[in-house]
């Protein structure tokens, strides 16, 4: 374990934005964080960072943490360079090297101040401060949201390295579902301020199946995630239970379908 | 330099590692890898293809149990055995017969999906 997060909760006024979340991420390995806008992923990991106060809950982590906001805080009127300079004056270890070689990756000029490097840019600036401090632990809020789909994908293909050379564990929120499968290890999923799926995405996809048959009212099996009902047919997401035979058709659940049942629900959930 | 190139369909109801083990199988079946044949290191394949280190560990794992791969230390994962038997020979000519096959699927307004149904289909016959 790296980080162990348990019963974490924040309330804002009467209402909780989050509650009884818990959760593990271990070394090593890519947790992917979804969620509607409003779900609570921001106010998560703002508390796993140490920046926001949890009113209910711990965090436990061990080592490092870095954490890449989602308006990726930078002096405007300093270049990379300068930023840097500040990150190794901040931060118990640095490794100037690899804040720098990240940055000459991405084709950002070290010496541009960085109000005028393209939002793009001032994303691969956060991104190597934070690797700058060898986290052993890192937090992105839509890192890639400002990146063209070339660059996104690169940048993925950097930081999953990253990961796998130094065994830092990464956790990063994300609203593009199509982009988890062989990238994320598992899963965090928050429905209106509370956590309602989690763990390792093979698993998860090994334990829902989807179900379509005759218009029913419940699934031959299982416990309903998602239904739909239609004049000729209905059709469930579900979680567990043994495959049903005829006439129901068992159908392979992508995980683009997990998530988006588990944040529609329509079920029990 | 390595001979196989993974692919992971995000669409796909199938787990990333297992693609990757069925990719393996399949360049063996189609002899593109063959015993003695190093596989690319997980770092190799982290990098070019953007698949999580893990994915691929469990993937090679899982090869390995099934005694397709050898991982030897600190040299990397080799190909142990071979899949299928068939003369190459043998599977080029029918290759070469499924692509004409497929060649006039198409022409007659078959579409993909339909030249998998059917060749499902097919298959599933002769299994009963």
């Amino acid at each position: 374990m790296t980080l162990r997060v348990q019963g974490l909760g924040k309330r804002y006024g009467d209402s909780w934005a989050l509650r009884d979340c818990s959760f593990e991420l271990e070394r090593g390995r890519v947790t992917a964080l979804v969620g509607a806008n409003g779900a609570g992923k921001t106010t998560l990991l703002t508390m796993l960072a140490g920046v926001l106060r949890p009113d209910e809950g711990t965090v436990e982590a061990r080592g490092r943490i870095s954490f890449v906001a989602q308006d990726k805080p930078l002096y405007g009127h300093l270049d990379a360079g300068g930023m840097f300079q500040i990150a190794r004056r901040l931060n118990d270890v640095w490794h100037q090297q690899r804040a720098e070689s990240w940055a000459r990756r991405f084709d950002v000029p070290l010496d541009r101040r960085c109000r005028r490097l393209s939002t793009g840019q001032q994303t691969q600036v956060a991104l190597a401060v934070a690797l700058g401090s060898r986290p052993d632990v890192l937090l992105l809020d839509e890192p890639l949201a400002s990146l063209d789909p070339v660059v996104r994908r690169d940048v993925m293909r950097e930081l999953l390295t990253e990961a796998a050379d130094t065994g830092m564990a990464l956790l990063m929120s994300t609203h593009v579902v199509a982009e988890i499968s062989g990238v994320a290890d598992s899963l965090v999923l928050l429905r209106g301020g509370k956590l309602v799926l989690s763990g390792d995405l093979d698993e998860l996809m090994s334990s829902h199946s989807r179900y379509v048959g005759p218009p029913a009212r419940t699934p031959p099996a299982g416990e309903v995630v998602h239904a739909s009902h239609h004049e000729q047919q209905s059709a469930f997401l579900v979680r567990g239970g043994d495959r049903p035979g005829e006439p129901w058709v068992t159908e392979p659940v992508t995980v683009e379908d997990l998530v988006l049942a588990h944040l529609t629900g329509g079920g029990a959930a | 330099m390595s001979v196989v190139e993974f692919r992971i369909d995000r669409g796909a109801g199938v787990p990333a590692y297992l693609q990757l083990v069925r990719q393996v199988r399949e360049a063996l079946r189609l002899g593109w890898l063959k015993p003695g044949d190093r596989l690319p290191t997980v770092r190799e394949v982290v990098r070019a293809s953007g698949v999580n280190a893990n994915t691929v560990l469990k993937a090679y794992r899982e090869l390995e149990l099934s005694g397709l791969v050898e991982a030897r230390q600190g040299s990397g994962t080799f190909v142990k055995a071979s899949l299928g038997s068939a003369d190459p020979h043998i599977m080029a000519e029918l290759r070469e017969r499924l692509a004409g096959w497929v060649k006039q699927a198409h022409a007659a307004g078959l579409e993909d999906e339909d030249v998998r149904a059917l060749l499902r289909i097919v298959l599933a016959e002769r299994e009963k």
